[in-house]
């Protein structure tokens, strides 16, 4: 009995020290071929239709001028991209050639080693100069490029004009006279929201840390630190969680918001302001306060300024796995293009994210002035690593932004604990 | 052969991947699998969010296997004392929280417990008092979710082993005065002593693994992570963050700790001189 447990235990000593657990072969296929069918994944839009028209008649004009060739479009639902992108990556053989992502996800993707290195292609691009810099530093990791920008979004100050108006308030035009706004809202109106903010709602938060000079970690290329927990970045986390509590927005409710908790609140007329983003104008237009509200760039620390938003959006990408290299770096480009994005635009309002291209827009389309000007001033984007993932997924943010509305912790214990969590993150990724 | 193939093959991969650093990168061949030796372990319990975790994980499980036990054994004595009627309108009840899955009985109660729009805040009077945002109130609102969708097993199994009691016992217990407190402590509850066994098992297994209901009524952890338990815990390292070595290590863990647990359990009644 005794030598049967040993030999097991040795058994079971060897076959772990042998063998390793599974992974796929996602080399780059050497493979390039200039016919076929080319796969591509695009995200699933809540009102899909016109994105179809719009990606429908690039496909045209590209099977056209690549004869013998087909291309097959799957819109994949957003909430469940995550999944579906890695097993891409898991199984190379089921994987499409071509993939629309979110723009947070690129350091991660590279070095899950699912996206193509683009850079020789971009630079021969002749578009790619029109581009905007954080639209490019979002498909940029270490200095290659693996992918084009699709779209930017950015966020700015939705507010009710009514409200406003009822209680004689002009709108704010730095970070202290919004808070104080907020504040007097609360006090006249109890039943809205000031402002309506949430403990989870990263993107929304940001801006005050960003105002005040503050970044979310320091850095370049592979290595980064956190930063969170700096003089500045404490001051604007400190600003934040101020319109925490029952003179704007109470903790119990507030603490667990999302943005889109925060974009329903204000559609529904609960709240006097919000922080939302472009692509949350629909929302809004289907809302109770459709009519009754305006949107301005979201004010700075002095007067007329605007406070750095992120600059959220998606990129194409094209897979290292692909054996039709060429035709999906062909077609990655006619569908990021100028005219494309154009298009894409006026069927979706998605912001394009060539400057000239995005200023054309703005001077049709009245409601994305406040965006395009934000998108002017100074716009951010999250550390470009794959540690971001990690700490976007493991909710460092929000559990510090909570902590201190809840009441847990001060600022500089949640700010000191969270730039240690991000620290672990960066340290881990190497 | 084949169950115990079934059993262990998942068991190895679980300790295989522990011992490894094993990311989205390593599984999509980004980067090579390097071998950790006990790396998972030990950043796991150098983190003292793990310990935290594990603490109110296991003071969480004992208080539902407690309420779970004195509910399900309360209502399986009530059972025997009711007309058939009754009988007939809990056990149909009982069944039904049985039968509803734990992500729409736990959505059912979060409405329940809503806010806004919850009846039992405005049946309490209490206004627009949140129930998820204390520490104790969220894990509270859980047990109760939790009791209520695990008593009915409790209550049916030992309603049939009291069942199996004879009828004799009971009534010479009663034509001595005992109480019905006195007649459980001291007739029933040593007669049904494997059955409690076998549930108590059960339910320790099971409250100690909760997912669902916490991650559904607390939004996945609650208001900065104060309502994590080791499960929701393990899956926000291994599948939100990709992390799925760091994930299995906590699996792990949590097997040895269910292990311990049922053998330490089952000494205990062996020395009392009980055989199963």
């Amino acid at each position: 009995m005794k030598l049967s447990v040993r030999m097991v235990a040795v058994a079971a000593v060897l076959a772990t020290a042998a063998c390793a657990p599974q992974t796929s072969g996602n080399s780059s296929s050497d493979k390039d071929e200039k016919t076929g069918t080319l796969r591509v994944w695009l995200f699933q839009e809540v009102n899909n239709r016109p994105k179809e028209q719009v990606v429908d008649s690039v496909l045209a004009d590209f099977e056209k001028e690549h004869e013998g060739t087909e291309v097959t479009v799957e819109y994949i639902p957003v909430e469940t991209r995550a999944q579906r992108i890695k097993a891409a990556f898991n199984d190379p053989k089921s994987a499409p050639d071509l993939i629309e992502y979110g723009n947070t996800d690129t350091a991660g993707y590279v070095k899950d080693g699912g996206l193509a290195d683009v850079t020789a292609d971009f630079g021969a691009w002749g578009e790619a100069k029109d581009t905007d810099p954080t639209a490019r530093q979002s498909v940029t990791v270490g200095g290659k490029i693996y992918g084009v920008p699709y779209f930017v979004g950015v966020r700015a100050l939705y507010y009710r004009t009514d409200v406003f108006e009822e209680l004689g308030l002009d709108v704010p035009k730095t970070q202290e006279e919004l808070i104080s706004t907020a504040k007097e809202i609360r006090a006249a109106r109890p039943e809205l929201y000031g402002l309506a903010v949430g403990g989870a709602y990263t993107y929304g938060a940001m801006p005050f840390i960003w105002a005040h000079g503050g970044e979310l970690a320091t850095g370049k290329g592979g290595s980064y630190a956190a930063a969170i927990d700096s003089v500045a970045a404490r001051k604007g986390i400190e600003a934040y969680t101020s319109l925490f509590g029952d003179d704007n927005c109470p903790a119990a409710k507030c603490a667990a918001m999302t943005g889109n908790d925060t974009i329903t609140a204000f559609a529904a007329g609960k709240a006097a302001m919000a922080i939302g983003g472009d692509f949350s104008h629909a929302a809004v237009e289907a809302g109770k306060v459709k009519g009754r509200y305006a949107v301005v760039p979201l004010p700075g620390l002095k007067a007329g300024s605007i406070a750095p938003a992120f600059a959220g959006g998606n990129n194409l990408g094209v897979l290292k796995s692909t054996t039709h290299r060429t035709l999906a770096v062909d077609l990655m480009k006619r569908l990021a293009s100028k005219e494309a994005q154009g298009e894409l635009f006026e069927a979706m309002g998605f912001l394009p994210t060539f400057s000239d291209v995005r200023e054309q827009v703005a001077a049709k389309e009245a409601f994305v002035k406040p965006f395009v000007a934000t998108l002017a001033a100074d716009t951010k984007f999250v550390p470009a690593s794959p540690a971001w993932a990690q700490i976007d997924a493991g909710q460092v943010l929000p559990t510090m932004f909570q902590e201190v509305v809840s009441g847990k912790k001060d600022v500089d214990a949640a700010a000191a604990d969270a730039a240690k969590k991000m620290n672990d993150a960066f340290g881990s990724v190497g | 052969m084949v169950l115990g193939g079934l059993l262990a093959y998942p068991i190895y991969q679980l300790g295989l991947i522990s011992v490894f650093h094993y990311t989205q990168a390593q599984v999509s061949g980004g980067e090579p699998t390097t071998f950790e030796g006990f790396g998972n372990y030990s950043a796991l319990f150098s983190d003292g969010q793990f310990w935290e975790v594990l603490l109110a994980t296991v003071v969480f499980a004992a208080a539902c296997v407690v309420s779970t036990l004195a509910v399900g054994c309360a209502l399986a004595v009530l059972l025997t004392r009711v007309r058939a009627v009754p009988r007939l309108a809990l056990m149909l009840a009982a069944l039904g929280a049985w039968a509803t899955p734990a992500i729409t009985g736990s959505t059912v109660w979060l409405f329940l417990f809503d806010a806004d729009f919850g009846p039992v805040n405005r049946v309490l009077g209490l206004g627009d008092h949140s129930w998820t945002y204390g520490r104790f109130s969220a894990f509270l609102l859980v047990l109760l979710e939790v009791v209520w969708c695990s008593f009915p097993f409790v209550m049916v199994t030992v309603y049939a082993g009291i069942r199996a009691v004879p009828a004799e016992v009971l009534e010479a217990a009663a034509l001595d005065g005992a109480s019905q407190w006195r007649i459980w402590r001291s007739v029933l509850a040593p007669m049904l002593r494997p059955i409690l066994v076998v549930v108590t098992i059960q339910s320790v297994i099971w409250d100690f693994k909760v997912f669902t209901q916490i991650y559904v009524m607390t939004g996945g952890g609650g208001i900065a992570g104060q309502n994590l338990v080791l499960n929701v815990y393990a899956y926000q390292k291994a599948f939100a963050s990709s992390q799925y070595s760091l994930g299995a290590a906590i699996g792990v863990v949590m097997l040895l700790i269910l292990l311990a647990v049922t053998l330490v359990y089952l000494r205990l009644l062996r020395r009392q001189g009980e055989e199963l």
